[in-house]
């Protein structure tokens, strides 16, 4: 399967299932469209009508360097994984990767928090040393060989339960060097209750660090409001900027979310660069249909249009030295993931399990509190292996709306939990989402072409 | 005259023998938390090489 899209002033031709990217011209585009459904004479026809200036031996060369494409795979190469898809059914199940409910409680009230203003749907919680201390023993046991675990404070804000968030981080740094294990912390704060202790905390032992800001003062503070009402842009932004200035090297990401009432962005992107900030995210907000703020389907030509603004933006700052990365464009042509994470996906359920602030397991952050994917505790380990096996399945060939869509190896079929939302099955399809994946993921393959072609 | 550019790219095809070992990030720690992309996640094995 190839896909071809024009952006940017490129033609790109993907090849899905080798992961090959070419560049080419307007005949050579033209040409790949019509070699599998059209014979040579078809195509030379076609093609010197079209462009009358091209000879007919330029239309065979050019079919002739398809064909060698074709004959080293990397073009119009078949599928050769729905197998592999399947066996990991067969798979044991390694755990990897902890998202740490650490507080079900929040110090913001954020209209559009998918975990209603941190408390999931129950009563507000925090999460105990000895249930920290047990969540990291029970990765260290189910982890098998794996050396890398990787373990985020989540909530809620974890920082209005730090003490602790400190306690789990001390203990596990105390275990695993004698299990040869490297844990990997990722905290996510809205920021109210950073200072100088959070900073040199998440400086010395955080891989990386999720700092929520919206973007422009008057869309952040929309939505993300202190519990009196207030927006909370003030409070934060210079927190974040000295959090960040003193950051040094290490990972962070300052992540937004934006809605209905702010389509245009990219203006808030480009105002946390204005900020200061450089390594950003930016996600299309996950919703009720009849929250005031969803995304519509009006909106999605202004979104693909910002997507695009946002692509050629940023090459041009890089031209100019001062580049900043946007989270779902960092595409690593060469170095990304290998076939079974392609197709494997985020691991939600399977090698990822989010642990409530009293011990029971979930398949990601966003199934707590739905009592139907409960999957266990943190003491007795998963015993619904009925869920846990539906999740081994739910990948990137899990879902006949995915069969023939190019992107399925970009998103490995999608979240599972915004399928589930939206359809009421983990391997239902969240359309709306699979439209901005594939545009993002053009212009991020688009980014690679360009700077290959400098 | 080559009217086609091919732009260097892990072979996915070959990744089906060198791949697997799991090491990598799990893709919604970092900084989406509400969608599965794992195109942007890198190999762990390409970084120790790089």
């Amino acid at each position: 399967m190839i896909h071809q899209f024009k952006l940017n002033g490129y033609n790109i031709v993907l090849d899905v299932f080798s992961g090959a990217v070419h560049a080419v011209d307007e005949v050579a585009y033209d040409i790949i469209s019509l070699y599998e459904s059209s014979s040579q004479d078809e195509i030379i026809k076609s093609i010197t009508a079209k462009y009358p200036e091209v000879t007919s031996d330029e239309v065979i060369e050019c079919i002739e360097d398809i064909e060698n494409l074709k004959e080293n795979g990397k073009l119009f190469s078949e599928d050769e994984y729905a197998d592999l898809a399947f066996d990991f059914k067969k798979k044991n199940t390694v755990i990897k990767a902890l998202c740490l409910h650490i507080a079900h409680t929040c110090n913001l009230n954020c209209e559009y928090c998918f975990a209603s203003q941190g408390k999931y749907h129950g009563e507000r919680a925090l999460m105990s040393f000895e249930v920290g201390k047990r969540a990291i023993d029970f990765l260290i046991e189910n982890s098998g060989k794996r050396k890398n675990l990787e373990v985020d404070f989540f909530g809620g804000e974890p920082l209005m339960n730090f003490d602790v968030v400190k306690k789990i981080v001390e203990y596990a740094r105390s275990v695993e060097k004698q299990y040869n294990k490297n844990f990997r912390f990722t905290l996510t704060t809205n920021g109210v209750l950073v200072n100088d202790d959070v900073i040199d905390f998440a400086n010395k032992e955080c891989h990386n660090v999720v700092l929520s800001l919206d973007g422009r003062k008057e869309v952040h503070d929309n939505l993300r409001k202190t519990i009196n009402g207030s927006g909370s842009y003030d409070l934060i932004v210079p927190k974040f900027q000295h959090f960040v200035e003193r950051r040094g090297n290490k990972g962070y990401y300052v992540r937004g979310t934006f809605t209905h009432n702010n389509v245009d962005f990219t203006n808030d992107i480009f105002h946390m660069a204005d900020l200061g900030f450089t390594e950003l995210s930016m996600e299309p907000v996950v919703c009720s249909p009849d929250d005031p703020y969803v995304l519509t389907y009006d909106d999605l030509p202004v979104l693909y249009e910002q997507y695009e603004i946002l692509a050629k933006e940023m090459l041009r700052r890089e031209e100019e030295g001062r580049p900043i990365t946007f989270y779902h464009y960092m595409i690593d042509l060469t170095g990304g993931p290998c076939i079974y994470k392609r197709i494997s996906g985020c691991g939600s359920g399977t090698e990822y399990l989010a642990v409530t602030p009293w011990g029971d397991l979930y398949p990601c952050h966003q199934f707590v509190g739905d009592e139907k994917y409960l999957m266990g505790d943190i003491w007795k380990g998963v015993n619904n292996t009925e869920k846990q096996n539906e999740f081994k399945l739910c990948n990137a060939y899990a879902r006949p709306e995915c069969k023939d869509c190019w992107a399925k190896l970009y998103c490995s079929g999608g979240c599972a939990a915004n399928a589930y939302h939206a359809t009421g099955s983990i391997t239902g399809v969240y359309e709306y989402g699979c439209k901005l994946f594939k545009k993002r993921m053009e212009c991020a393959i688009m980014m690679q072409v360009a700077k290959s072609l400098k | 005259m080559k009217r086609i550019q091919t732009i260097e790219t892990r072979d996915l095809k070959q990744s089906t023998q060198s791949g697997g070992c799991g090491e990598c990030q799990t893709s919604c720690q970092s900084a989406c938390k509400t969608s599965c992309g794992v195109a942007n996640q890198q190999c762990e094995k390409c970084l120790e090489t790089e």
